[in-house]
């Protein structure tokens, strides 16, 4: 029996703050994010406020606890259907295909998807330092095996984590710094024509990615996202709605999701990542084959991260993916067209709002709103997403009609 | 909550259940726990299996010994370890028993270090109370 999605839901409105890395607008709480964002997906989309009965979100600056229930009051819109995830990067992917569900469930019918990323106005002289927002992804609880066996250590967030795994890759695969260094260069050509992105308008050569500083062998700096301000929304609506609305619909056929570990060092293979049985469940689902796809937006926090999924993703053969690297130009104008709009490499990562980028991004092609950068045909997108050190991952297919 | 510690070390506090690692290393043993229903080895320290959730688990005094499985030099961020006591060389270790824990490589040149390389435990003495495991080559013969 064919179980999964029935492909009645669709991305129908797509609302993306540009990402800075140095933020040049007001400070806004995330509650007003949330509405601005909201208004614009929902204008994007041709809905009206009213229309809106379910929503799914992330964390917000303003409140720890009881997170929706706050979102949907400052909003004035009650929902049948409320999620908060907890998927780090690999949350607005989860948000998609949740609401997705939601909505062939018959419980709701336009649910709003958004992750503000913008900075927030400071009470006071912001005390954070940078080692305490280290720890977000590394928790310094008692109790916490984070806090007992890797703080002690020096396993602290993300670098060392996906360069652990990249090293173990390289012994137990190869190694081609150059073939990974071409990620990040295609990926810049791309988002040089993104106006939203960071790198919009620089791109960069081997050369440059190569020089560029060692930050944990084998990483350098040019492969690892810089943190940057953003933030963005998608409405997701069922097909009734869709028929009204005012673009092409991203219709969401197949989604899959895995969690094995929270640190690779208890993975099973560290080679073998979790979007492996993610994505062959959102293949399965969509009756689609990774050969059939005309772009993939995967989820970019490392090189590595890309190179893994696209071989656990059935792109090419596990141990194949720097010689498909080396032999695909994966710009948007190449033979295949990964993560057109410069991916987080060149757009910067706003946090969790990261992977938002690649699910709007999917979206806006299958719509035909990419610009300079549009796929001649773009019908089935693929869409990755990750958190933490590959923690987490889920994936999407998203089609048009 | 994590204990400060003169140099910005944030060391571990142990719980009810892991002191016995923990008072293991400080007496230069590495103890890890066993499935007495499953025969996994279980780390770190857990109340239930992570294969068979059985709550029967032993502990055991293993070698300590085992290989890298990998490794990275952290080149950008502060490491938290006591002065005098820091190693860039982050590490995970797979233990003889098959189960892997993060560490550093101490004793040993970077340009030395290779996956697969066998490893002994290294047992780094903070206080009275609490010793950390680290790793360092095993001799060759």
């Amino acid at each position: 029996m064919k179980t999964g999605l029935r492909g009645n839901a669709a991305i129908v409105g797509i609302a993306e703050y540009p990402h800075q890395r140095h933020y040049t607008g007001p400070p806004m709480f995330m509650l007003e994010q949330w509405a601005d964002l909201t208004f614009a997906a929902l204008v994007d989309a041709g809905l009206q406020a009213r229309d809106i009965n379910g929503l799914v979100c992330y964390e917000i600056s303003e409140s720890d606890s009881f997170v929706p229930a706050t979102i949907v009051e400052y909003l004035g819109h009650p929902v049948n259907f409320a999620e908060r995830l907890d998927l780090g990067g690999a949350s607005a992917v989860g948000m998609v295909w949740r609401a997705a569900a939601a909505i062939e469930l018959g419980i709701c019918d336009v649910v709003i998807c958004a992750l503000p990323f913008l900075p927030v106005p400071a009470w006071e002289t912001s005390n954070v330092k940078d080692s305490q927002l280290l720890f977000r992804s590394t928790s310094t609880q008692w109790g916490s095996p984070q806090a007992e066996f890797e703080i002690p250590y020096g396993n602290v967030g993300q670098n060392q984590g996906y360069a652990l795994i990249a090293q173990r890759y390289a012994a137990s695969y190869g190694y081609d710094a150059a073939a990974m260094a071409r990620i990040v260069v295609h990926q810049r050509r791309s988002g040089a024509l993104n106006p939203n992105a960071v790198f919009h308008d620089q791109p960069v050569s081997v050369d440059d990615v190569l020089a560029s500083k060692l930050v944990a062998d084998p990483l350098r700096k040019l492969e690892i996202v810089m943190p940057v301000s953003g933030g963005a929304a998608v409405v997701v609506a069922s097909k009734e709605i869709a028929a009204r609305c005012r673009h092409r619909p991203a219709w969401i056929t197949g989604f899959g999701e895995h969690l094995t570990v929270k640190t690779p060092t208890h993975a099973v293979d560290m080679c073998l990542t979790p979007i492996g049985p993610a994505s062959r469940q959102a293949f399965n689902m969509a009756g689609l084959r990774p050969d059939q796809i005309d772009a993939a937006q995967i989820y970019d926090c490392y090189t590595i991260t890309v190179l893994l999924t696209l071989e656990d993703a059935g792109f090419c053969a596990k141990g194949d993916g720097m010689r498909f690297v080396r032999e695909h130009d994966l710009s948007f104008a190449g033979d295949f067209p990964m993560n057109t709009h410069g991916g987080q490499l060149a757009m910067g990562q706003a946090d969790a709002a990261g992977g938002m980028t690649q699910v709007v991004e999917a979206a806006r092609q299958i719509m035909g709103r990419a610009g300079a950068r549009q796929l001649a045909r773009c019908d089935s997108v693929f869409v990755s997403g990750t958190g933490g050190v590959m923690s987490e991952q889920s994936a999407l297919l998203l089609q048009g009609s | 909550m994590i204990v400060a510690h003169p140099g910005n070390a944030l060391l571990p506090r142990p719980t009810e259940l892991s002191l016995v690692f923990w008072n293991g290393l400080a007496q230069k043993q590495v103890r890890i726990q066993r499935c007495a229903d499953c025969n996994k080895w279980v780390f770190y320290p857990r109340c239930r299996c992570n294969a068979c959730l059985s709550d029967r688990l032993v502990w055991q005094t293993v070698s300590g010994c085992g290989q890298l499985y990998s490794f990275t030099v952290n080149r950008e961020q502060q490491t938290f370890s006591p002065p005098g006591r820091v190693s860039p060389i982050l590490a995970v270790v797979e233990l003889d028993e098959g189960v892997r824990m993060t560490s550093v490589l101490v004793n040993v040149d970077e340009a030395e270090v290779e996956i697969g390389m066998a490893l002994i435990p290294f047992f780094d003495r903070i206080d009275d109370r609490l010793t950390l495991l680290k790793f360092q080559p095993a001799r060759r013969p």
